[in-house]
């Protein structure tokens, strides 16, 4: 079969691979008939995440139809089903998946011993992903084996398209579940920093679970004004000073919640200053990630408020004012997302019109395109916020 | 395929897929002389770094060791920038290098016993400048974004009822996921 395969810092082919086979009994094949390039594949593609192998197959974010089902998956699926599948590969039966915790699951992660050493103790498997997390084969794919297959799916109704189910598996449950941890208020301002795809779906679901305001940050004319088509106030950071602004649609108080939702690779630009000291010492492996929007969420949140954290970070940061966020209150919320935690709620949420995913996609793509795609992506050509390929 | 991509197929488990044949890189011409010139200068950078005396004394320009250090303290720095994900800047910056190595030798020639072997390395650093502007314009073309204000994406809210529709549902039904 065709796959998308990492093979460096900033080298993914579409190669010819074997095609996967089923290991174990909870094991189930799906033929991918949609699938993502995620703001996360990017930090791959950069090196910037440890523990990446030659060979790798990219990709977190995928559907497609059940062609293969292990025996003790048959009670919950069936050939031909429609899935969608998180990126998080759960159990179901663990302790933490038994409380909801699905992206921190006890057994997913078949590295576990190495998981255990850097992180204290394992996160769940993920697909596409570094072998610190299993180093699964991803999505971008003809065909992909889903360990734990009876648990870790999404069935998709006959009504919904893929493009309105495809993300499901990942984008639409991390907006959401960044916006849920802000335990968001009838009279809250709700500021978002990044509008890449989860940054607009976490815009919608702040809309959707009550803010009495959205404020959209980023620099990219096209992602600003597809934020503010979905309710926000937008303020492009290179042209305006993102604390006074903020100051003036808060009365002087800043935002009562701050959404990061952008991640280890905060753009470096001379009108942020710490993003070049960061970008220097990156370089100088001095430190792994950016982390200039946790320090301007930081500064400008409100005494008492909830920094929540759903762009990824790799490693290491530095010069955080842990003084100030101390003496200030804040609450920190962050993790990898509970994907089936949500997905109940946000497939009856699409189902109901409520909310239509597929106003993201801006590039859909044969999976040979993906090398191109990913620089397309990348370099933020051609307008590109979300690709869709089609295997 | 490279030995790395099959060593690495130990790692995995024996129903993961196995890369039989590769196909085209994202990874282009020009990133990857960019990332030629990224070694080049991190190697002349370390040369001038660690044999400037005599790199001076064939280029006739005894007493200018801590110059010549100094110069290559920088092509590291440069280099280290070629290698990054945004290699533009360092190859610019190679640039910049390369007028500042052509003023220095020009500068060398009148009445130096060694002129020979500094037209030489002049040749050299313009046959380099020539590859550094090459470069440049080539990631640009490839890698840059066009000026412009980009396509307008303000009819897609997302929400199929309208925005106005989406706020008042979370009024009827109060936030908590």
């Amino acid at each position: 079969m065709k796959a998308l395969v990492w093979h460096g810092k900033q080298d993914i082919r579409c190669d010819n691979v074997t095609d996967p086979e089923i290991e174990d009994s909870r094991d189930a094949i799906i033929k991918v008939t949609s699938c993502a390039i995620c703001g996360s594949d990017l930090h791959l593609f950069h090196n910037f995440i440890p523990a990446m192998m030659p060979g790798d197959i990219m990709g977190h974010e995928m559907m497609g139809e059940v062609v293969e089902v292990g025996a003790d998956a048959k009670s919950k699926l069936k050939k031909g089903d429609r899935i969608v599948v998180p990126f998080t590969i759960i159990c179901g039966q663990c302790d933490q998946c038994k409380r909801g915790n699905f992206s921190v699951c006890e057994r997913s992660n078949r590295k576990k011993d190495l998981a255990d050493k850097v992180f204290g103790h394992t996160t769940a498997g993920l697909f596409g992903y570094t072998h610190l997390t299993g180093g699964y084969p991803g999505g971008q794919a003809e065909y992909l084996r889903v360990p734990f297959a009876d648990a870790t799916h999404i069935k998709v109704p006959d009504s919904m398209t893929d493009e309105q189910a495809l993300f499901l598996g990942d984008i639409l449950p991390t907006g959401w579940q960044a916006a849920v941890h802000c335990d968001i208020e009838p009279e809250d301002t709700v500021a978002i920093w990044g509008c890449g795809p989860v940054g607009q779906m976490a815009i919608r679901s702040a809309v959707l679970l009550g803010a009495k305001q959205v404020v959209a940050i980023d620099y990219i004319p096209e992602r600003l004004s597809m934020a503010a088509a979905g309710g926000a106030i937008t303020i492009n950071f290179e042209t305006e000073s993102v604390v006074e602004r903020l100051n003036e649609l808060t009365g002087g108080k800043g935002p009562q919640k701050c959404i990061d939702a952008v991640g280890l690779e905060a753009h470096v630009t001379p009108s942020q200053p710490d993003t070049l000291m960061d970008r220097a010492k990156q370089a100088m492996m001095l430190e792994s990630d950016r982390p200039h929007v946790l320090r301007e969420m930081m500064y400008v949140c409100r005494p008492g408020g909830i920094i929540s954290i759903c762009g990824v970070y790799a490693g290491l940061v530095d010069k955080i004012p842990m003084g100030m966020a101390m003496n200030k209150g804040l609450t920190f919320r962050m993790g990898q997302t509970h994907v089936n935690r949500w997905a109940d709620d946000l497939v009856r949420r699409i189902e109901e019109g409520q909310i239509d995913p597929s106003f993201v996609i801006t590039h859909t793509a044969k999976l040979e395109d993906g090398p191109e795609m990913y620089k397309v992506f990348r370099d933020k050509q051609d307008s590109c916020i979300k690709v869709v390929l089609k295997p | 395929m490279n030995i790395l991509t099959r060593a690495a197929d130990i790692t995995r488990s024996p129903g993961d897929p196995k890369v039989l044949s590769t196909g085209p890189s994202s990874l282009a011409a020009p990133d990857q002389m960019a990332r030629g010139l990224g070694w080049f200068s991190i190697g002349l950078g370390l040369m001038e770094l660690f044999a400037a005396r005599s790199l001076a004394r064939s280029l006739g320009m005894q007493g200018a060791e801590g110059l010549i250090r100094g110069y290559g303290v920088r092509e590291i720095a440069s280099g280290m920038a070629c290698l990054s994900v945004n290699p533009v800047p360092g190859v610019a910056s190679r640039i910049a290098g390369d007028a500042v190595d052509i003023a220095t030798l020009m500068a060398a020639l009148p009445n130096n016993p060694k002129r020979e072997n500094v037209q030489l390395a002049l040749l050299a650093v313009i046959g380099v400048t020539v590859l550094d502007v090459l470069c440049t314009s080539q990631l640009t073309a490839r890698h840059g974004r066009p000026s412009g204000p980009g396509r307008d994406y303000s009819n897609r809210s997302g929400f199929p009822q309208g925005v106005a529709a989406a706020q008042r549902l979370s009024r009827d039904a109060p936030a908590g996921g």
